[in-house]
């Protein structure tokens, strides 16, 4: 997401300003809540992936 | 819960609600389910713990893969009707109980409860979930439908690469017995549950009318993208289309051609090096086959987000084009260098994933939004018959290479040879696909009558249920 676009606010018909849109801490969590085991995921592969540079 | 809880009409989003945050509804399943490619975890327990043959541990995640595809392409439409919160809700409930089913049949050991749960209830689960955030996320990102399937589809890889590691330091902590076997069952029921419960309560489709931030030009208002259309066809209508067809024959020969290599990865590594000065270890080829995960997971993101840039057609001539190059450079070239093979291996299945990501954006361009959740559903039918081919062609044309006497590279150069062949047949698909012909197309007042439907059963809800809430509902 760009910066630019955190700003524009999304709404029927393109739009408009409303205050009753998500909380940014919402944001914060639920992409913690698939990032957080996505990166655990991602850590252990790449343990196992620097074997084949490693384990002959 | 609310009555209605589930109803598509309150899913509607408010004004203000961004989409954003459908990634993370749509990720929190398909990282679930897509445990389901680590299932081999469990064989070695299951076998020991239940007396039971590599094929009959093999069966739960068989009939799974199967009911995937089955349940998608048979409830494509009930999840087009009635939302995705209520498919999510279904895909929760199917996949999580087949794991407590799964916990009580290893308890009891009871094989024949470990099957029906996991494989059958589950797998009900795991297609109604795979297929449940697509035409949602399409709606949103009208303007990227290629990055927002693509994330939500890379999920489905990652899904594996989380339960892996998870499942066996769970065995390693309850032990390999039987008991062991149905405390990580139990213990994955209940986690996945609570998991999943985010993309329930966070999905919400765009409220009728709702555009992308100014700046973000829906895609068929892009130029020069002559398959892009703006008319919608029905999930009934689309399969009458050879563009389906065709589509359905692009998908089951990359899926063919990717599982293949994927399914012997480790010993045709082995193999390919064994009479070289650089051998490779069995560690080593574990290394190589997380490498191919990571490209599995990438490409689906990558190369998906790459197609709203170049086009769908492009880039499955990628695909299908670069990726038989790949083949031919292992099939001539493979054993003479390790970095060789490896990139092109990468490649390969970097490539496989893309095109399981980028379906349905390409529905998208041909079929409109209508359906296309649907439609999805139905072409995934190729997905379950490239899992029985992709694996038997390399397996028998190894076995019958190794009965004739032939070992090393000598043993998959037939097989990868068949691949480039499919690969071939695929993009030759992939090249006559055209716009599909207007006489498929949903006449525009019937799809505005059914649009007209849907808001007018929003608005009678959102009033019996009272003031504030029916505004947000309704987006008005």
């Amino acid at each position: 997401m760009s910066s630019a676009e955190k700003n524009i606010p999304e709404g029927p018909a393109g739009g408009t300003a409303d205050a009753g849109g998500p909380p940014a801490a919402l944001f914060v969590f639920t992409w913690l809540w698939v990032g957080v085991p996505m990166a655990y995921g991602l850590y252990e592969l790449i343990l196992k992936a620097v074997q084949l540079f490693t384990g002959g | 819960m609310a009555p209605g809880f589930l109803d598509r009409s309150r899913t509607v989003a408010p004004p203000g609600w961004s989409r954003w945050l459908i990634p993370p509804a749509a990720l929190s399943v398909h990282l679930s389910i897509g445990q389901a490619y680590a299932w081999s975890v469990f064989k070695p327990p299951l076998e020991s713990s239940l007396g039971l043959s590599g094929t009959a541990s093999a069966l739960p995640f068989q009939l799974g893969i199967v009911m995937l595809g089955l349940s998608a392409a048979f409830g494509g439409t009930l999840v087009e009707r009635n939302g995705p919160r209520w498919a999510m809700t279904v895909s929760l409930l199917c996949f999580c109980s087949g794991f407590l089913l799964a916990a009580l049949g290893a308890a009891v050991e009871q094989y024949w409860l470990v099957v029906f749960g996991y494989g059958f209830v589950g797998g009900v689960g795991l297609g109604i979930g795979y297929i449940s955030p697509v035409s949602t996320l399409i709606k949103w990102f009208p303007d990227r439908p290629g990055m927002a399937t693509g994330i939500a589809i890379m999920g489905f890889g990652g899904g594996a690469l989380i339960a892996s590691p998870w499942s066996a330091q769970m065995l390693e902590s309850f032990g390999s017995d039987n008991g062991g076997v149905a405390a990580a069952f139990l213990v994955h029921g209940l986690v996945y549950t609570v998991f999943m419960a985010l993309g329930v309560l966070l999905v919400r489709v765009p409220a009728e009318g709702w555009k992308p931030p100014a700046g973000k030009k829906p895609q068929e208002q892009q130029a020069q993208k002559p398959l892009v259309t703006t008319a919608d066809v029905s999930a009934r209508n689309a399969v009458r289309t050879p563009q389906f067809w065709c589509l359905w024959v692009v998908l089951c020969m990359n899926v063919t051609a990717g599982i293949g290599i994927l399914e012997k990865a480790a010993p045709m590594i082995g193999d390919f090096f064994a009479d070289t000065s650089t051998p490779v270890s069995a560690s080593a080829a574990a290394g190589f086959v997380a490498l191919l995960s990571l490209a599995n997971m990438g490409g689906r993101f990558l190369w998906s987000t790459t197609s709203d840039v170049i086009g769908r057609k492009n880039m499955y001539r990628c695909y299908l084009g670069v990726g038989a190059l790949m083949y031919l450079g292992i099939v001539l070239l493979g054993d003479s260098s390790k970095p060789l093979f490896i990139v092109c291996a990468l490649v390969i299945i970097s490539f496989y994933g893309g095109g399981f990501a980028t379906v349905p954006a390409y529905l998208k361009d041909l079929f409109g939004t209508y359906e296309v959740g649907a439609i999805h559903g139905r072409l995934l039918t190729a997905w379950s018959t490239a899992g029985v081919l992709g694996p038997l062609i390399v397996n028998w044309v190894a076995d019958s290479q190794e009965a004739a006497g032939r070992s090393g590279p000598g043993l998959y150069a037939l097989a990868l040879s068949i691949m480039i062949g499919l690969l071939a047949v695929g993009f030759v698909a992939n090249e006559l696909i055209r716009p599909v012909d207007p006489k498929y197309h949903v006449p525009a007042p019937a799809a505005t009558a059914a649009q007209t439907a849907q808001t007018a059963e929003a608005m009678e809800r959102a009033g019996q249920d009272g003031g504030a809430e029916s505004k947000e509902e309704t987006g008005r």
